[in-house]
């Protein structure tokens, strides 16, 4: 049974891609078949995060209108046999996507894949729309601070409105993941505590992933951070919040600043 | 000069009306029949009063005696005999109320099921409006929601989140946290209050009448609070 999982935010900037890339990595790595769609038409980013940028043809575009079939846009992970990318079209715009068009194509992704992966662009407009319209269910890309909190209290409330789900009378499976959580800043109280964020948006959490420079790295070498260095922080943190999605029951790990003597005294950089 | 001014003869003037009167029909056993009038009459005093009564008396065969023995007994109960129908012309004397002829059952006829319509009607539209007296949330509101409800109290459950709106024609109740606006009594009701287990809203209003963030008391944020009008003036204190 195929699963349309959104990846969105509300606010740009959170994450959402990345994210999508190291989920949908990490859960073909575990041996699910999985397609991760970029839906941030005109400004598509999934292709570079995945390192699959020289490889695009055709794209979501090119098969919603019928130009170009579907098996001529997906393209496969190098790495992964089981993870396949569906890109968006960076000429074109929004207004491209219809909704008759992107109900087709998941429709029949559904019948290859067992998870489909909608990488949304920001904000609440037709892209967003369309990127959570078919879902089931819903990662909410979060940053512990006080717009991102809102923007995700917004999209929540388009989840359970918006979609077919909803619309059907259905619900849609929610979960928050905390982003850039940065445990220095968190212990001198500048960001939301972990606390707060859930108590705003009465969801559950799916997983806390620290702000590292794993993730930057792995980005800009074109590989998602589970792939790149699976024995990072921020990967093992993607990890197990796959394997909270795949149903298991895994410790939250709040993530703690580790600091070794050394580095607490040289950790200071002069300005 | 001798002017002659021609005699006016004032004209009778006569016109044709009808009105709309009770009909009472007694039945054998007149006694009996009384009784039932009499026990009527107990129950609501007044119901006769001044009401125009007609008897048809065509289910009885009564003597001329006969019908002023009625008439008088219903007139010792304060029911005055505007005149009689279904009595025959013979037995009709002066000194008893007129015989009417072509009367109608349709006048009375339809006012009456009209007026239980109508009476039905209201009973049904009070209903209509004592039922959704409030609205019930369950679940929390989020930002960009917006709920309105100008018929009746809203009562939620969860939090309202910030950017969230809740606009009521009466009371608002939060059982979460207040982040967004609420707005009560809007449709110039001034008794609405404001009430949230956690006061960090963004606005606060009633019937008007508002505070922003800015001007509610920091001494007051995150615990349970009401706001209500003073007049011109909102309060808002904490709760216990």
């Amino acid at each position: 049974m195929a699963k349309v999982l959104v990846v969105t935010s509300g606010k740009g900037g959170v994450g959402k891609t990345t994210s999508t890339a190291a989920l949908g990595a990490a859960l073909a790595q575990m041996g699910q078949r999985v397609v991760v769609i970029d839906f941030d038409v005109g400004l598509r980013n999934l292709d570079l995060v995945l390192g699959a940028e020289r490889r695009v043809v055709f794209d979501l575009i090119n098969v919603v209108q019928g130009v170009a079939k579907l098996q001529q846009a997906l393209i496969r992970d190098k790495r992964l046999e089981n993870l396949w990318l569906l890109p968006a079209s960076q000429t074109r715009d929004k207004d491209a996507l219809t909704e008759e068009g992107v109900s087709r194509i998941i429709a029949e992704l559904r019948t290859r894949f067992d998870w489909i992966l909608c990488d949304s662009p920001a904000g609440i407009e037709r892209g967003a729309m369309l990127a959570m319209r078919y879902a089931d269910a819903a990662v909410i890309v979060t940053n512990p601070e006080v717009s991102s909190v809102r923007d995700s209290d917004r999209i929540i409330g388009m989840l359970d409105s918006k979609t077919v789900k909803a619309e059907r009378g259905e619900m849609v499976e929610k979960h928050i993941l905390i982003t850039r959580y940065d445990p220095g800043r968190a212990a001198r109280g500048e960001m939301l505590s972990i606390d707060d964020i859930l108590e705003i948006l009465a969801t559950p959490l799916l997983g806390i992933i620290p702000e590292s420079q794993d993730v930057l790295k792995a980005s800009n070498v074109g590989s998602p951070v589970t792939l790149h260095n699976a024995d990072s922080a921020p990967a093992r943190a993607y990890i197990d919040a796959v394997s909270r999605l795949l149903g298991d029951t895994i410790a939250m790990i709040v993530p703690t600043e580790r600091k070794g003597f050394m580095s607490r005294l040289l950790g200071r950089k002069a300005a | 000069m001798n002017a002659v001014t021609p005699q006016t003869r004032q004209l009778v003037r006569m016109r044709g009306r009808s009105y709309v009167a009770f009909v009472f029909s007694p039945v054998v056993p007149v006694a009996g029949w009384l009784e039932e009038v009499d026990a009527t009459l107990a129950r609501s005093p007044g119901f006769f009063v001044g009401k125009p009564v007609v008897l048809d008396l065509s289910a009885l065969e009564l003597s001329s005696s006969g019908i002023t023995h009625l008439v008088s007994s219903l007139e010792q109960r304060n029911i005055r005999v505007l005149g009689l129908e279904g009595v025959d012309e013979n037995h009709v004397t002066t000194s008893m109320p007129p015989l009417l002829t072509g009367g109608r059952n349709t006048m009375l006829a339809e006012t009456a099921p009209k007026e239980t319509r109508e009476m039905r009607e209201a009973a049904k539209d009070a209903l209509k409006k004592a039922k959704p007296a409030s609205l019930l949330i369950e679940t929390p509101v989020r930002s960009g929601q917006s709920v309105v409800f100008t018929e009746g109290d809203v009562t939620v459950l969860g939090s309202v989140g910030s950017g969230a709106e809740i606009v009521a024609g009466g009371s608002i109740h939060v059982y979460g946290t207040l982040r967004g606006r609420a707005m009560a009594g809007i449709e110039g009701n001034a008794s609405a209050r404001i009430f949230c287990q956690k006061i960090e809203a963004e606005l606060l209003a009633i019937d008007g009448f508002y505070q922003t963030a800015e001007d509610i008391s920091d001494a007051l944020r995150h615990r349970p609070a009401q706001a209500w009008l003073a007049g011109d003036v909102m309060r808002i204190e904490a709760l216990n």
